[in-house]
């Protein structure tokens, strides 16, 4: 393996990386005062600020979280995309653990750099696609997918692709799993209200089960 | 006012932005499969990869579709339609653009009490609030990147680093989360231990935790391996088929 083929691949991404995030983002905040020039008002910007000082720091903060912990799980041509393309707690990071396991790569190494960016890749334009033939076709879909009958199952995305993702990891770490998993039940239990914040309570969970990993691997080094 | 929304135009600004982080998309594949086998990786690995990854997310895209629907009647379908292509969040957007709606004045996000300044304030809204993942992305992922790839290689002692472990450990830690908040929900979601809340999420999780661990035991004892490609979206339709049974 040629290392100069790696170290002119992972400069690029981040080249690439940049620059389509950098154009995303003026597309994105740009796209608002287009089309108030269209509809003849522009937004009002002071309304704006109020309201992202009541809703938009807990999202900040968030979006913090999202970063520190998801970028080492994506790595670079990854988190580049999945940050573009949001949804990550929802689909692009449970895509891209599924492909690891499914590919046996380990963190840290090209290989898995290569399936991440490839899976979040797919996975986009799957959701691009799905939307854009959704949006196509969307006067006979709409009774369909809103139809009483399917609400439920629409309702309950997450839990299932959770559940099918806790028996593939829980299975291989049952000792680690049972903390976080106790803690949190608990948790969520006493203080109710913690429910809606579930998106930053990945945090603490993460961080207990990571500090159990890291005892258990001092452990086998101790004792190998 | 949900006419113009629906408009022409707009349909060819959003679609217009849309396309571009498809192209965008495409450039990251392409480039990545190309060094996968630069560097001597399986193609069959990496076209699996591709297979099981776009199978996974045909789901949750219909989901997010949903999503799309559901805003659509508020704030037209070219403007959601963007939303949830780009950075949005399929839980964040309904939440910021009701908020939004009562900052510029509107009693709730409805296509009747719309007016193009609510409108072009609530877009703005929306795209202002998510975008900090991105921001931080820009500046710092290679950054971040770079230290930690140093701190690994310093923490390796011979018998593997400790970063499998620790991104295993911190999927574990954001699973346990998830199926936490569903127990508790159903424990303490309408009042501390009233055992009254939704015990729906529960049920779909485990029904497709077993159904996951039918595809497990086909794959890998009776060399299925085909399966594993479609394991996680088959496990997620027989649990949101339970769902709808419930």
């Amino acid at each position: 393996m040629d290392p100069k083929v790696l170290e002119k691949y992972d400069r690029t991404t981040h080249v690439i990386g940049r620059t389509a995030t950098a154009i995303t983002l003026v597309l994105l905040v740009g796209a608002p005062f287009v089309i108030g020039s269209i509809l003849g008002a522009m937004p009002n910007l002071s309304a704006a600020a109020k309201g992202f000082l009541s809703v938009g720091i807990i999202w900040t903060v968030s979006s913090v979280v999202e970063f520190l912990v998801y970028t080492p799980m994506l790595g670079a041509g990854g988190g580049y995309l999945a940050f573009i393309t949001g949804n990550l707690i929802n689909m692009k990071i449970p895509c891209a653990m599924n492909a690891r396991e499914i590919a046996g790569t380990h963190t840290g190494t090209p290989e898995n750099e290569i399936i991440s960016t490839l899976s979040i890749a797919a996975s986009s334009l799957t959701t691009i696609t799905v939307l854009a033939v959704g949006v196509l076709l969307l006067v006979p879909l709409q009774p369909i997918l809103q139809s009483e009958a399917l609400q439920p199952a629409f309702a309950n995305v997450v839990p299932a692709l959770f559940g099918a993702m806790a028996y593939q990891y829980f299975r291989r770490n049952i000792k680690l799993a049972c903390v976080p998993l106790a803690i949190m039940t608990l948790l969520f239990t006493f203080v109710p209200s913690l429910i809606s914040q579930t998106s930053i309570m990945i945090l603490p969970g993460g961080a207990i089960a990571i500090g159990l990993a890291w005892l258990a691997w001092r452990r086998k080094g101790a004792n190998a | 006012m949900i006419a113009q929304l629906n408009s022409m135009p707009l349909y060819l600004i959003c679609g217009g932005i849309v396309a571009f982080v498809a192209a965008v998309c495409v450039v990251f594949m392409v480039r990545a499969y190309k060094a996968g086998i630069a560097i001597g990786m399986d193609p069959v690995k990496l076209k699996r990869t591709l297979t099981s990854s776009v199978t996974f997310s045909i789901l949750p895209s219909v989901g997010i579709l949903l999503g799309v629907i559901a805003l659509s009647g508020s704030l037209g379908t070219p403007w959601p339609w963007l939303r949830l292509s780009v950075i949005g969040a399929l839980h964040y957007e309904t939440q910021v653009a009701q908020a939004a709606a009562e900052q510029v004045g509107l009693s709730t996000l409805s296509a009747s009490e719309m007016t193009p300044e609510a409108f072009s304030t609530i877009a703005l809204l929306m795209s202002v609030c998510i975008m900090w993942g991105m921001v931080l992305s820009f500046f710092f992922n290679k950054g971040y990147l770079k230290k930690l790839s140093g701190n690994t290689k310093e923490k390796k002692n011979g018998k593997g680093g400790f970063g499998d472990m620790a991104m295993a450990a911190m999927f574990i830690g954001l699973v346990s989360t998830y199926i936490g908040s569903y127990i508790g929900g159903f424990v303490s979601g309408k009042g501390v231990l009233t055992f009254q809340g939704d015990l729906t999420p529960i049920i779909v999780a485990f029904v497709s935790a077993l159904c996951m661990a039918g595809f497990i035991y086909l794959a890998e004892k009776k060399h299925m391996e085909w399966l594993e490609s479609f394991s996680i979206a088959g496990s997620m339709l027989v649990g949101m088929l339970a769902a709808i049974l419930f």
